[in-house]
């Protein structure tokens, strides 16, 4: 039995009253299956936001639907959509984001608060996925006294602890220097060979080339590069 | 949370399968005590509150505040009151006093409505609440001088001489009257009526009489008396210190005292409103309206009003101490949910409902509250203690003040709280998150 899609994005369109009415996304068709690495490029204001928004659950089409792991979200209350949100999907963010006053391990447990990730499993899963990014010896470290690379590798354990279907990168490379960036890539595309549904939305060109898919956002428009 | 939302994947397209394996597309189902339970929330919420210690200082302090000055303000009125009620009881509060009444008789003279019984004291001291019971009655001497030599001479000047009041045996102890010398007389003087008198103080200076061990006598009229005893004190009827005091009985037999014209009766503490309700009724239970009770008010009244008093002007100030405090918790949680936007974004983004963010900034600032309630209750307790006892009262503190007041700091908190946690719970996550 074939597995659905991880994403199905169905003349999708979201647009915000105005006025001028905006369409930040126009009638956009996409599919992920399970293990695409995809990389989403454009410049500012075309819709990248607005993609990752839609793609994370955290914001809905005005028009079209979205299927997630091959169910409809449309219909789904927030608190549904929060519960599906912290179990499928996986978020790494240019800023990393992680809580300055606690340990990495706090900061990775925190991913399994939300996500419904049975209470007694959370330290053994949070541990395991720092091991993963390889940060085991800085497991009671703050993220103050982390390298840029280690920081993003945190959040990169965060973002996977929950064991999400797809992981969605904004920008994951845009705070590292060039050498750290191909680390964390090294690493995105470890967990991507381990069969993580892979989508960075980047700036940087170099990062969207290791992608094996690429798809270029302009003006609300998709437009699958070869 | 548990979600029984299973569906089928909707088919898009022709390679879409049509049923899932069970797991695909529905959304997980989890068991409510993983998901961000209590507990989880509470480890959450100390996290956000104990990351700048010196911020949850400055935010308690006004909470802390408010409520040590509403603990202080109504435990020092409790305090108070106890200590000036128990001032009053050593002289006022434990005495009441029947006499009486007096009805108009027209032409502006009034006339005693009522007789006091020659038993009074009997009939109320049978009462609830009555140590003991004295009567006292005014002797109409019909100008006979009162002296400690019989002289008869018709040249010699007006002598100012003492009044002449005759007792029943309790009265002299009902008044608080100390025997200084020699004894008072009792029940059997009384009964025989012997020729017996005991002189006030000041009295006896007069007729210079200064020990009574030598049985030394007096004179009213040409009739002598001997002196058993001198009282001092006698502080509910000072006036006695200028008078020879003799038995009822001797005084009806010499006198023709016709009634007594004051119950004197010494009380428990706080039996005032009792025995004043009901004395007239043992005296006279056909017509207790005959007499007057002038009683000392109940002691929880007194109580009220002095609390009443006192706290009304400090409970403004505490309240606005608290009002003031309860904004610094609304201005400081609404500055850390500003600091923490990128942190709430990111807990939208693993899962976090609206109400999960909002829950969690509500539950830091009740409990800034309630820890600000809680050192303003203890620092309350402790002034009104200290205070208390360089002063030498008794502290007297309701303990539901004290925890009472530690709730309505979390209370405080828990109104300071609601706008920020709206706030936060309004918060779009990528925004805040690309933001930073």
């Amino acid at each position: 039995m074939t597995r659905p899609p991880v994403v199905e994005l169905v003349d999708v369109t979201r647009s915000f009253p105005g006025p001028p009415e905006v369409q930040a996304l126009k009638s956009i068709n996409l599919r992920i299956e399970s293990g695409d690495y995809l990389s989403i490029v454009g410049p500012s204001g075309s819709g990248k936001s607005t993609m990752l928004n839609l793609l994370g659950l955290l914001d809905r089409p005005s028009v079209g639907e979205y299927f997630l792991d091959g169910a409809s979200t449309g219909s789904l209350d927030e608190e549904q959509r929060a519960a599906l949100r912290g179990g499928k999907i996986g978020f790494v963010f240019q800023a990393f984001h992680l809580m300055p006053h606690r340990t990495v391990l706090d900061n990775v447990l925190l991913a399994t608060l939300y996500s419904g990730v049975p209470r007694a499993e959370r330290e053994s899963r949070a541990r395991a996925a720092i091991d993963r990014v390889g940060l085991s010896h800085r497991v009671d470290f703050t993220p103050g006294t982390l390298s840029g690379g280690e920081r993003q590798r945190v959040a990169v354990a965060r973002a996977v602890v929950g064991s999400p279907e797809l992981l969605l990168a904004d920008e994951p490379t845009g705070n590292l220097d060039a050498t750290t960036s191909g680390e964390v890539m090294d690493l995105f595309e470890e967990l991507n060979a381990d069969g993580l549904s892979l989508v960075i939305i980047t700036h940087d060109r170099a990062v969207a080339e290791r992608a094996e898919r690429s798809i270029r956002i302009t003006d609300g428009r998709l437009l699958e590069l070869a | 949370m548990k979600l029984a939302l299973r569906r089928k994947p909707k088919t898009v397209s022709d390679d879409t399968v049509e049923a899932a394996e069970p797991g695909w597309g529905a959304p997980p189902v989890i068991a409510r005590a993983d998901r961000f339970s209590l507990q989880d929330l509470l480890v959450e919420a100390s996290f956000g509150i104990g990351a700048k210690p010196s911020r949850l200082i400055m935010t308690t302090l006004g909470t802390v505040l408010g409520i040590a000055s509403l603990v202080v303000t109504i435990g020092f009125a409790q305090t108070a009151a106890g200590q000036i009620a128990n001032q009053f009881d050593a002289v006022a509060a434990t005495q009441v006093l029947v006499v009486p009444a007096e009805a108009s008789s027209g032409g502006g003279e009034t006339v005693r409505a009522g007789v006091l019984p020659w038993d009074a004291p009997e009939r109320v001291e049978r009462l609830a609440g009555v140590e003991r019971a004295g009567l006292l009655a005014e002797v109409d001497l019909k100008e006979a001088p009162v002296t400690s030599v019989p002289v008869n001479d018709p040249s010699a000047p007006a002598l100012f001489s003492p009044a002449v009041v005759a007792a029943s045996a309790d009265l002299l102890a009902a008044v608080r009257g100390d025997v200084v010398t020699g004894r008072n007389f009792d029940a059997g003087h009384d009964a025989r009526g012997d020729r017996v008198v005991v002189l006030g103080a000041r009295a006896a200076e007069q007729l210079g009489i200064n020990r009574v061990d030598s049985q030394p006598s007096i004179f009213i009229g040409e009739t002598s008396y001997t002196v058993i005893g001198i009282v001092d004190g006698v502080e509910r009827r000072s006036d006695l210190l200028d008078s020879v005091i003799m038995p009822m009985g001797t005084a009806r037999n010499d006198f023709a005292v016709g009634a007594p014209s004051e119950l004197h009766v010494q009380i428990d503490t706080g039996a005032g409103t009792l025995v004043s309700r009901q004395a007239p009724i043992a005296l006279s239970p056909n017509a207790p309206e005959n007499f007057t009770v002038t009683a000392p008010s109940g002691k929880s009244d007194l109580q009220d009003d002095i609390q009443a008093d006192v706290n009304i002007v400090f409970l403004i100030l505490g309240g606005i101490a608290l009002l003031a405090g309860g904004l610094g918790i609304a201005n400081v949680t609404m500055l850390s949910v500003m600091e923490r936007i990128g942190e709430i974004g990111l807990r939208r983004a693993l899962g976090a409902t609206r109400r999960d963010i909002g829950l969690q900034f509500m539950v830091e600032s009740v409990v800034i509250g309630l820890l600000g309630g809680l050192i303003g209750s203890a620092l309350g307790v402790f002034a009104v203690v200290i205070v208390s006892v360089a002063q030498g009262w008794t502290p007297i503190l309701d303990p539901w003040l004290a925890i009472g007041c530690a709730l309505l700091g979390a209370v405080v908190g828990l109104a300071a709280g609601a706008l920020p946690a709206r706030r936060a719970s309004n918060i779009e996550p990528i925004t805040a998150l690309r933001g930073s």
